[in-house]
């Protein structure tokens, strides 16, 4: 038996009839075509799947599509703006933040929704906020220098922290 | 050269805009209409008699279009799985595999079925209801007692388990060992690892019914080389195969063979007349991707009272699985060659065993045996400095070729192209504060804690290969590289290349040679590579031979280039050829820099009427380089740690890493390569090994939350800096940098433990040293 899920992913609604077991990480790829959204393993280790779920971070195989249903999503797709890059973007490029990228989508949203609730965070705070992703290319070095830089460069336009607790883990 | 603008430039990644906004190319990201999910049946059993398999209730699951076994694919496969033989001089068994197991399965995870449905979920369901009828047969797990007289056997139908058994002599060891004054021996172990991409494997294939054309998208660092095994396996022509690697979510060795599934999805493909694509889970992929390392190394080190290294024996067994990798005695090989390291011994002596057990084969892993070979002999040095209480920097140096003594050559021949290993050891002596931390060290010792220095001076084997020195193990394969380079009619110009990239920013490097070759400008080259349709053949990315062999190649594809459009800008100048220089993409007269033409004036010319008599329209080179020589980065690392005696946890407190990989083309992307290696060098010093259960060959390990890979909060900063001995190995003066990282690492990070726990007199520590395994031993140290 198939369900009705409604979604806003990007700014854009979505409906779809989806299968209740559907990972919402296969429904984004697979129905809505959105294939940034990567997948490293089955067990919710490596967080190549993370989005943005009402503006926090969830590993999108640990949610079914139709827990989705009302939400506001942003994926990787959604991060730039009118042909710019976002500023996490940009940092990961200038900072040489990535190597081969299957990771990135996933760090660039788990450091975004880092961003959004510590516009400021120390060294240890970046590795704290983004434990629950895995990078096998670049020794994690650089990653930290891209979210240090996009945090100066977004200097004060995030919101403010809010009640939220941290990243959402499985 | 002429003056560049480009190499040496720290320029951004090109590749970079479309990965950080989502718009990657990877293969699960493309479908074919039509497409099915293949689903793969993996042996629940490492080592079982297939006594009959049931599809049935699998069969009427929904949206499964079909279910193949080995019957079926026998109908369209043929032969078996590629293994580089000739790499094992004294081969003793090596056993075919075909891409799926047909009467008897020799390891947990190989494929006995493989369902065809119409949707992803549909064909994982169906494949769990195939009913698989067992019956067991004895498991070999433990490789040491495998190689035993009377072992049980990993194949039931093989003779013993040993697929090779070769001696690697370099000198008089018995007189190098009779003038010792200090002898030490030791195990050292090289745990299995996993190479564990972020990408695992995936597969298109689509099969054009009636037309015996394959096209088929993988994920893999190697698309040549698949081609040519599809093409003997599946009899289809090579020139009607396209294999197309689009981006690859990284590799380190674990995807440069053609694997099992990529012959299941063309095969199956073929057989029902649909696409077929194939996704490997994580799961999926531990069990059924290659693994790394897997060794036993047993050593023996001859040296004088005063630190003078003599004589090495090195004693190799390697753990195969239950087929030899594709490369798996390649990395025997190249960790025998290396062995000596960076030092004058007086002779060497090894033996590498290559032993069958019922696990998953070991091929490369980044670093592929030099990684196992720079450990050792990392240990073997500080274990001497350990015996004569001796600095293990003065042992050391005290062994180090000069500068002066290059071309150096090892006791196995091998010829080292240019090094200065004394340079980076002060190098990263100085940044780390060495004689301080020293002192620090001692007062520590005194409060009861354990600070521990440890270091690394690797050489290391890269750019496969020069054909003179490979032919012999590579089945006379001369295992060159290939450029394309070709100048369009406006100028802009189009590389095509065999080698692949797969994080190593190929496309920005390469950019950057030819930009500065041509004269033209960087924006306007274009790099292809990974489509077998529009690019030369090449054997791929591996051994860090991109840049010393691909690059190489185009850099040679650009002076032919600059030759001819030499002589055409002589004809457009009315001048004699001889009388044209080329300066920074302007030809000119001698001594009339004002009146040039651009390079993509002389393209333009070159594509129209009047050219020169005799020749050919048209501004292009192909070149197909095989190098003279090996080129040898080399490099020293340090990492100081400290060990918690009451619960054996390791904080690394500081990594230095100096490397010496020749002239640098982008310095950014060579810190990145370093950054990475450092990282799964550490993962394996401290976090990583493959377990299976010893008695009945299950993966223990066999999920992410079983094996743990290093996160962010595990890696230190690490400390960077370079020496550069250009390598006279070829024009541009470069070495290689893709596994110097790996290869260090390990060596310094345990020399660091071992250093650290010296008062409690532990010599050595093997890998993973995990807390628990600290722990115990400082327990047992302390009774």
């Amino acid at each position: 038996m198939k369900h009705r899920v409604a979604t806003t992913v990007n700014g854009r609604r979505h409906e779809h009839e989806v299968e209740p077991r559907l990972l919402l990480v296969h429904h984004l790829r697979d129905n809505l075509g959105l294939t940034g959204t990567h997948i490293g393993c089955d067990t919710s280790q490596c967080g190549a799947c993370t989005i943005l779920v009402d503006g926090m971070a969830v590993k999108s195989c640990t949610m079914f599509a139709v827990q989705a249903e009302g939400k506001s999503l942003t994926t990787i797709e959604g991060m730039a703006k009118d042909g710019e890059l976002h500023p996490i973007q940009q940092a990961f490029w200038d900072e040489h933040g990535l190597q081969c990228g299957y990771c990135t989508p996933g760090f660039i949203m788990a450091a975004s929704y880092l961003l959004s609730q510590n516009p400021n965070p120390t060294e240890d705070e970046i590795r704290k906020g983004l434990e629950g992703n895995l990078c096998r290319c670049t020794g994690y070095v650089n990653i930290i220098k891209a979210v240090q830089t996009a945090a100066k460069a977004m200097g004060g336009t995030q919101a403010k922290p809010t009640e939220r607790a941290a990243v959402r883990r499985s | 050269m002429a003056v560049t603008t480009m190499i040496g430039a720290k320029i951004h990644r090109r590749e970079d805009p479309k990965l950080v906004t989502g718009h990657g190319s990877y293969v699960d990201d493309l479908r074919q209409v039509g497409m099915l999910y293949m689903s793969v049946v993996r042996s629940a059993q490492a080592h079982a008699r297939i006594k009959s398999i049931d599809i049935t209730e699998a069969g009427k699951a929904p949206g499964v279009v079909a279910i193949y076994t080995a019957r079926d694919f026998k109908t369209v496969i043929s032969g078996g799985l590629p293994v580089t033989e000739s790499l094992i001089a004294d081969k003793k068994y090596v056993p075919n595999q075909f891409p799926i197991a047909e009467t008897e399965v020799v390891y947990f995870g190989e494929p006995v079925a493989v369902v065809l449905a119409v949707e992803r979920y549909q064909a994982a369901d169906a494949a769990e209801q195939v009913q698989v009828d067992y019956e067991p047969l004895p498991v070999v797990v433990d490789f040491e007692k495998a190689m035993q007289k009377g072992s049980e056997k990993a194949h039931s139908d093989g003779p013993d388990n040993i697929a090779w058994d070769v001696k690697f002599p370099g000198g008089d060891i018995e007189a190098a060992f009779k003038e010792a004054d200090v002898v030490v021996k030791e195990r050292i172990l090289q745990q299995r690892v996993f190479p564990l991409s972020m990408e695992p494997r995936v597969v298109l294939a689509n099969f054009v019914p009636f037309g015996n054309q394959l096209t088929l998208w993988t994920s893999t660092q190697v698309p040549h080389f698949v081609r040519i095994f599809l093409c003997f396996g599946l009899g289809i022509p090579e020139s009607q195969i396209r294999v197309i690697s689009p981006d690859v979510g990284g590799g380190f060795g674990s995807k440069l063979r053609p694997y099992p599934e990529e012959y299941l999805a063309a095969a199956a493909s073929k057989l029902s007349g649909s696409p077929v694509k194939w996704v490997e889970g994580r799961t999926e992929n531990l069990q059924a991707t290659t693994h790394g390392r897997g060794h036993i190394f047993d050593i023996e080190v001859a040296a004088k009272r005063d630190g003078t290294l003599l004589g090495l024996k090195v004693t190799n067994l390697s753990d195969n699985g239950a087929y030899i990798g594709v490369f798996g005695a390649l990395q025997s090989a190249l960790a025998m060659l290396l062995a000596p390291g960076c030092y004058k011994w007086k002779a060497f002596d090894g033996r590498t065993v290559g032993i069958l057990s019922n696990k998953m084969s070991t091929d490369p892993y980044r670093g592929a045996g030099r990684p196992e070979a720079a450990h050792l002999v990392e240990r073997a040095v500080d274990l001497v400095a350990h015996e004569l209480k001796m600095d293990p920097a003065d042992v050391r140096r005290k062994n180090f070729p000069t500068e002066k003594e290059f071309p150096f050559t090892n006791p196995l021949g091998m010829v080292y192209d240019s090094g200065n290993y004394a340079k980076t050891l002060d190098k990263a002596m100085q940044i780390v504060g060495y004689k301080e931390l020293r002192r620090r060290q001692a007062e520590l010792r005194k409060q009861g804690r354990y600070l521990g220095i440890g270091l690394s001076t690797y050489v290391e084997i890269c750019g496969v290969g020069p054909s003179a020195a490979t032919d012999h193990v590579s089945g006379s394969i001369s295992l060159v590289e290939s450029s394309v380079v070709r100048v369009h009619p406006t100028g802009s110009v189009t590389v095509a290349v065999g080698t692949h990239s797969h994080g190593q920013g190929h496309d920005t490097t390469f950019s950057q040679i030819v930009a500065d070759t041509l004269g033209v400008p960087y924006e306007s080259v274009q790099i292809n590579h990974g489509d077998t349709a529009d690019t030369p053949f090449g054997y791929g990315t591996y051994g860090s031979r991109s840049l010393p062999v691909g690059g190489i190649s185009i850099y040679k594809s650009c002076q032919k280039v600059v030759d001819k459009a030499k002589k055409i800008a002589a004809h457009m100048l009315e001048a004699a050829e001889a009388d044209v220089v080329f300066d920074q993409g302007r030809f000119h007269v001698k001594g009339s820099p004002d009146r040039a033409k651009t390079m993509g004036e002389v393209a333009f010319r070159a594509h129209q009427t009047g050219l020169p008599d005799g020749m050919e329209e048209g501004l292009e080179a192909v070149t197909y380089f095989d190098p003279p020589n090996f080129t040898w980065p080399f490099g020293a690392h340090i990492c100081v740690v400290e060990v918690d005696p009451d619960t054996g946890a390791v904080d690394i407190q500081k990594y230095i890493a100096v490397d010496d990989c020749g002239n640098v083309i982008n310095p950014m992307i060579v810190d990145g390569q370093i950054h990475g290696g450092v990282a799964q060098g550490i993962g394996q010093a401290l976090f990583e090994e493959v377990v299976y259960d010893s008695d009945t060959g299950q993966l223990r390990t066999g999920t992410l939350l079983d094996y743990s890979i290093p996160g962010i909060g595990e890696i230190p900063d690490l400390e960077l800096d370079r020496t550069i001995t250009p390598s006279p190995t070829n024009d541009l003066g470069v070495k290689g940098v893709g596994e110097a990282g790996t290869i260090a690492a390990s060596a310094a990070v345990i020399n660091a433990i071992c250093d650290a726990l010296s008062p409690l007199g532990i010599k050595h520590v093997d890998m993973p040293a995990s807390p628990d395994r600290l722990w115990k031993m400082i327990q047992e140290a302390r009774k």
